[in-house]
């Protein structure tokens, strides 16, 4: 089969060519020589079938970057027919600079020229005869976008595959730097007609406005609620609506079906194996959405612009602007936050940002935290009870970005381009959701499932007992642990639940409804009789700083490759979240109850 | 002068690119070549990056980066 590579620098708009080439059966592979894993989909091309693969963006062939690395790596060891180069047009005074290098691969290579339209409307004129002839190789202006262009940018790949031979690249000699940028200033001093003043667009008056001195922030961050309220107010009612048809499901069908197995059966599949099914389906609507919504905050330029306005603050931590996005989307849910980093391309600062986002308080663990405050305190000091968590969540992900920036090292120097406003298509956002979605539910699924069975196992074993009783494993787990749960003011009953927290954060209030043995409706009462504010608070600091939920774990796993980094983001957060409750419970019980 | 110490608004030429190579190969690949104009469009407060346009291109580069880029100002 022949195969086709997709190479250009980051925002050419390279993945929307690709996509457009291939529809949305792209999938991710396992190549030679390269560790991470690449988008490649087979398309019919005149009359042949073809794999496309989608390499990472690159700045230059040196080898600098991970990213520049694996495109080497791939070249040599994977032998392909042609190099489908996409450039953007409006930026060929330093983009035709890589189009030099890789002709040096001596590879045959197709030059796209994209964003054909935006480079009109800067009065951006392009001599693509000229290119041609001075490339000695095919040129075609496109917007893949919008598909200008785009059946003869097919057209002149097709044409342009017949009669060759699959061949590896050899990188031995390059060019000296200096050689290939007189070569560059010729070409674009001859192909490439730039107007001397750029008109003052759209995106100048805008950033006019959004990188302002003083609105800047301010505007940041009224884009950033609105956007998460955007998502989380469509996300709840549609995250509702899946788990009603779970339940119509399982109470019309799932149950009737198992009316005749043994009780264990029947507890195993409907409590055990579907809750598993129905925690993985319900992050389902929150995670499309999320993408939906930060397709546009991405493709617009706005996450660039975000990263100028905060990054005086976040690089003190280690940190650029924009881990600090994804950690207010971690408010929401941190499973999509978590996702959301692949917009970085150091692995250090990607990392120590994953390590934090945890920490966001999320919309799940608001649910215990709201259930408590009102079952404990009054309704005065309730509010201020929430804010203080809110609080505690920033400082626990300051903290831990101070403590190991030294370790997880961003080698990413900032310099980042600001691309000018652009607005993606609906099909854009839809295809990326979807993407997310199958990618979530293929690599996160079954360790979520696996991890709500042991649970249940757990808390279910031996089957003699009393679901979440002492008699359970879980129980024995519980009393194990009682002398490191004592000292922070959690007993046995409590810490079961805390061992359900770890499934997911929205099953606690009715993990403590099943182990007192009463209804949620009845459980405020009771917890306010058992728990002083001291021990609820501690619960609720705890719970805010430990593990978020097992989809977390799943994802942190399949985001960083690493079973270190994950137990790392499992440990660390756990003896944390004991660590202040500890001083927390310990200090105000010494204030507070009189010795 | 370097880029930093540019006042926003005005232009001039990059005559030295300093740092190490990877970082060097980066600025190059961005833009930021020899004998190129750039302007700095505005600085981001309490010591945050500066908005750099050159050519077509603008780019968001921190003050410590921005110090390892020479300019001359053009002859007028």
């Amino acid at each position: 089969m022949k195969r086709i590579a997709l190479l250009g620098m980051p925002n050419t708009g390279k993945s929307t060519f690709f996509n457009r080439l291939t529809g949305s059966v792209a999938r991710v592979g396992n190549w030679p020589g390269i560790t991470v894993d690449l988008l490649a989909a087979k398309v019919l091309m005149g009359g042949d079938m073809v794999e496309v693969v989608d390499l990472p963006g690159l700045y230059n062939l040196h080898g600098y970057s991970e990213d520049e690395l694996v495109v080497r790596h791939f070249l040599e060891k994977n032998p392909v027919n042609l190099l489908a180069v996409v450039a953007n047009a409006s930026q060929l005074d330093r983009q035709l600079a890589l189009v030099l290098q890789l002709k040096e691969l001596g590879l045959p290579m197709v030059l796209l020229l994209n964003m054909i339209d935006e480079s009109k409307r800067l009065g951006i004129q392009v001599e693509v005869d000229k290119l041609e002839e001075a490339l000695s190789i095919p040129v075609v202006t496109m917007s893949a976008k919008h598909g200008m262009g785009y059946p003869r940018a097919r057209q002149v790949l097709e044409r342009n595959l017949q009669d060759t031979l699959a061949t590896t690249a050899a990188f031995s000699a390059f060019a000296a730097d200096d050689a290939l940028e007189a070569r560059l200033e010729d070409l674009v001093a001859t192909t490439v007609h730039v107007p001397v003043t750029l008109s003052d667009n759209l995106t100048s008056r805008l950033d006019r406005a959004l990188l302002h001195p003083l609105f800047g922030l301010p505007l940041f961050f009224l884009a950033m609620y609105l956007v998460f309220e955007a998502v989380y107010t469509l996300g709840t009612p549609l995250q509702d609506g899946v788990e009603w048809l779970l339940g119509l499901f399982k109470e019309g069908i799932a149950e009737p079906a198992l009316a005749q197995a043994g009780p264990m059966v029947q507890s195993f599949l409907l409590e055990g194996v579907y809750n598993g099914v129905g925690t993985v389906l319900s992050f389902l609507p929150i995670i499309v959405l999320f993408f939906l919504f930060m397709g546009v905050v991405e493709d617009s330029g706005y996450l660039s612009r975000a990263a100028f306005l905060v990054d005086a603050f976040m690089s003190r931590l280690g940190l650029d602007g924009r881990a600090f996005v994804m950690q207010l989307m971690g408010f929401g849910c941190n499973v999509p936050a978590l996702m959301g980093t692949r917009v970085m391309r150091s692995r250090g600062l990607r990392l120590l940002t994953m390590l934090i986002i945890p920490f966001s308080l999320c919309s799940a663990r608001l649910q215990v935290f709201v259930f408590l405050t009102t079952a404990v305190f009054s309704p005065r000091s309730a509010p201020f009870v929430l804010f203080s968590l809110y609080c505690m969540s920033f400082f626990a992900a300051f903290l831990t970005a101070l403590l190991y920036r030294r370790r997880l090292i961003s080698d990413e120097p900032l310099l980042l381009e600001l691309p000018p406003y652009r607005f993606p298509t609906l099909k854009q956002m839809v295809l990326r959701g979807w993407h997310e979605a199958k990618g979530f539910v293929r690599d996160a699924g079954g360790f979520i499932l696996l991890g709500v069975v042991l649970v249940w196992f757990l808390t279910h074993y031996p089957f003699s007992a009393v679901p979440a009783s002492a008699e359970t494993l879980a129980g024995g787990l519980a009393a194990f642990m009682a002398p490191v749960f004592q000292p922070i003011g959690i007993d046995d009953l409590m810490s079961i639940a805390l061992l359900f927290g770890f499934v997911a954060k929205e099953v606690v209030v009715g993990a403590l409804a099943v182990i007192y043995g009463t209804s949620e409706g009845a459980l405020a009462g009771i917890i306010a009789t058992q728990l002083s504010w001291i021990e609820a608070y501690s619960f609720m600091l705890f719970v805010l700083i430990y593990t978020p939920c097992l989809s977390t774990i799943a994802v942190l796993r399949q985001e960083s490759r690493s079973w270190w980094f994950t137990l790392l983001a499992v440990v660390w957060p756990l003896s944390l979240a004991w660590l202040v409750s500890f001083i927390f419970y310990q200090g105000a019980t010494l204030l507070f109850s009189g010795g | 002068m370097t880029l930093e110490q540019l006042p926003p608004g005005q232009r001039a030429v990059i005559c030295e690119v300093t740092g190490d190579e990877a970082l060097r190969a980066r600025m190059l690949a961005l833009g930021l070549r020899l004998g190129r104009e750039v302007a700095v469009i505005r600085r981001a407060r309490l010591g945050g990056p500066l908005q750099v346009r050159i050519g077509t291109t603008d780019l968001v580069v921190r003050r410590r980066e921005a110090r390892l880029i020479k300019l001359t100002t053009p002859t007028a």
